[in-house]
């Protein structure tokens, strides 16, 4: 959703580039009552999409007895910076006294090792796969196209026994390492790389690269576009990760922030700290925005643009 | 600079196929020889053998007397120009040139030197910023080639580099290489299918058909004397007119198989009874006078006026046996029109006689 909300606006100036000196808007065969239907119709979808946020940050800035007393406020209390900050660094006692600072480095650590390591190995099976030609070459393609078919929940009874017996539970190794190979990734890459024509390829060759450098220099920046739009999927996909995570990490020092949410969640309504839950929530949902935001230009290009 | 020498170079794929079928060629120091062919000849195939893109199945490829078979392309020394251009479409011009050179090791200094260079003399030096995609194609073309020059190799390898691009560029492209091949002295090997580029850039000329070479010499001789009736056909246009034929009047004539007889001049004629090709070129047929000295009837079927030229197509007529087409190629101002019959002769000593069942020349 978040990204879909940010990439709106890009959309809408690129569409304008593409028209050229065109008044705004003045697409042929467009009326005029239609694009303000059209225009009504995205603002209600917003608006949808952002009241429950705008709420959650409302909650999150009063304090308990507030919220717990219906009806709540639509605006925002005075206790902004006392709820952050008792979040981010005074800990908080239903996860054991842990801050949501430790939290948020958690998830980052683990999404961005999910998201780095997943494009790192499936870049380089990629580019064995297409550029070069050894023995069972067709197999191995085959079996990472397999691994499509099983996801991390079909295969975590194993996954969790191979991580007790290498000793990887409480450990970032643990949580990323099993979620790392993406035969997904692969793929896109090897599809990616397939549209290279063999005459580049051999241009480089003529010109005295060999693999690794054809790799570094050639393949590369080429596929820079695709790499920063699989990262921010893969970010959020690693930031989003709750099954997982709740397997194998038992203290709740090791704990994602997804899972420390839910932790902070009673079932006795009156035991939970709901305006830290509230905070919580907010911060948990930063960083995803941030990387979208910073990523966006290469994000949308990725998805849009074939370089040539 | 060097020569470049093939001895009995063939290509297998599979152990079956065989798409290059033994050749030998020897390119003198700063020739240009030209590959030409239909496609799927084997002209490719061949030259990515020399350049090393191409496992060779037997045979050697030698540069500069050395034997290279089992040398990468990089350390042939050769440098390549591709029918795509096949430029680094996220470099500049001219870290597209300089990227070979890096990878040498090349000191920067004369890198920059040398890239500079080769912009000066292909009119490249205000695109050095520019990223591929913002030149035309006929810059993209001139950067390929200052990739290939800068490198100063022992031998450029061109693989239909001029077919991107149209035809007046074409033209243009085409003198300009010919020019800078000659003026930096480099050993080329150029595969094209065309044979307007063949006859105007080529030292030596080797036609190929199906893997093999059908006839290797300088432009002109394979003009005046083609081999086999294929080199006939493919070189030249419009392409040659064939007419079946068989000796006659003890080898003094010739009797068409439409019927009729020629005494074409200055050549030498087959036995009596032996069933051959009669090649004359279009342009070799000379519109004359009256009915009495013509060598063969023209029933003319269309017209192509192209200016300096007219092209009258249309069939041979001898009393009342029509053969196989024939074009003939007539001053512009000649006023030909459909259904015209014309007397053409054939001009003295350019008629190409072939044998039917070799298809080579007697």
């Amino acid at each position: 959703m978040a990204e879909q909300a940010t990439a709106r606006p890009s959309g809408r100036t690129s569409t304008a580039a593409f028209l050229g000196r065109r008044e705004e808007g003045a697409m042929l065969g467009i009326s005029r009552t239609s694009r303000y239907v059209a225009h009504a119709i995205l603002i209600l979808g917003v608006l949808i999409v952002a009241f429950p946020i705008y709420y959650t940050f409302v909650a999150s800035t009063h304090s308990l007895q507030t919220i717990l007393r219906p009806p709540l406020p639509l605006l925002p209390g005075d206790r902004f910076w006392e709820n952050y900050s008792t979040a981010l660094f005074g800990g908080i006692g239903r996860i054991g006294g842990v801050d949501v600072g430790t939290l948020l480095f958690n998830t980052t650590a683990v999404a961005l090792a999910i998201a780095i390591g997943k494009i790192v190995i499936s870049i380089l099976s990629a580019f064995a796969i297409v550029f070069f030609r050894f023995p069972l070459r067709m197999f191995f393609f085959w079996m990472i196209f397999i691994t499509l078919m099983l996801p991390v929940e079909v295969r975590i009874l194993p996954t969790y026994k191979v991580m007790v017996d290498l000793g990887l539970i409480d450990t970032y190794t643990g949580l990323t390492l099993p979620l790392m190979a993406s035969a997904t990734a692969t793929l896109l890459f090897r599809q990616f790389f397939l549209t290279i024509p063999g005459e580049l390829v051999e241009a480089a060759r003529v010109d005295g690269a060999g693999p690794w450098r054809f790799f570094k220099d050639i393949l590369l920046p080429l596929s820079k576009t695709n790499i920063a739009a699989l990262f921010v999927i893969l970010f959020i996909y690693g930031w989003t990760q709750y099954l997982w995570p709740l397997l194998v990490t038992n203290r709740n020092d090791m704990n994602t922030i997804v899972i420390a949410l839910r932790k902070m969640i009673s079932f006795a309504d009156a035991d939970t700290e709901w305006h830290l839950v509230m905070v919580t929530a907010m911060l948990a949902i930063v960083p995803p925005i941030l990387v979208v935001l910073f990523m966006q230009r290469w994000f949308v290009k990725g998805l849009v643009e074939t370089e040539k | 600079m060097a020569t470049v020498e093939l001895k009995d170079v063939r290509k297998t794929y599979g152990g079956t196929v065989e798409a290059v079928k033994g050749i030998s060629l020897s390119i003198p120091d700063g020739a240009m020889c030209v590959l030409v062919g239909p496609s799927g000849c084997g002209k490719s195939t061949l030259l990515r053998m020399i350049a090393g893109l191409e496992a060779i199945t037997s045979g050697t490829v030698s540069i500069d007397g050395k034997v290279v078979n089992t040398l990468g392309p990089a350390e042939r020394d050769i440098a390549m120009v591709f029918q795509n251009y096949a430029l680094y479409p996220h470099m500049k011009v001219y870290d597209n040139m300089a990227y070979g050179l890096r990878n040498r090791g090349t000191p920067k200094d004369e890198i920059d030197r040398r890239v500079r260079g080769a912009a000066a003399t292909l009119g490249l030096t205000e695109f050095l910023e520019r990223k591929p995609r913002e030149l035309s194609g006929g810059q993209r073309q001139r950067v390929a080639m200052g990739r290939a020059i800068v490198r100063n190799p022992k031998a450029f390898l061109f693989d239909e580099p001029l077919s991107n691009l149209d035809a007046k560029l074409r033209g243009q492209m085409r003198v300009e290489i010919k020019n800078l091949q000659r003026s930096l002295g480099v050993t080329s090997v150029y595969v094209t299918h065309d044979q307007v580029e063949a006859m105007t850039l080529a030292d030596t000329l080797v036609v190929m058909n199906q893997g093999v070479a059908e006839q290797i010499d300088t432009p002109m001789a394979i003009y005046a004397r083609p081999a086999t009736i294929f080199v006939a056909g493919f070189i030249g246009s419009p392409a040659m007119n064939l007419l079946a034929a068989e000796g006659g009047d003890n080898g003094k004539g010739l009797k068409l198989a439409s019927g009729g007889f020629l005494k074409p001049r200055d050549i030498v004629l087959p036995e009596s009874g032996r069933s051959v090709l009669l090649g004359v070129r279009p342009e070799h047929l000379t519109l004359v006078g009256d009915r009495k000295n013509a060598d063969i009837e023209l029933k003319v079927t269309a017209v192509e006026t192209l200016g300096a030229d007219t092209l009258a197509h249309g069939h041979s007529v001898s009393g009342d046996a029509r053969s196989g087409e024939l074009i003939a190629r007539l001053p512009g101002n000649v006023g030909v029109d459909v259904d015209d019959l014309l007397p053409l002769a054939i001009n003295a000593g350019s008629a190409h006689i072939f044998d039917a069942g070799t298809g080579r020349r007697v």
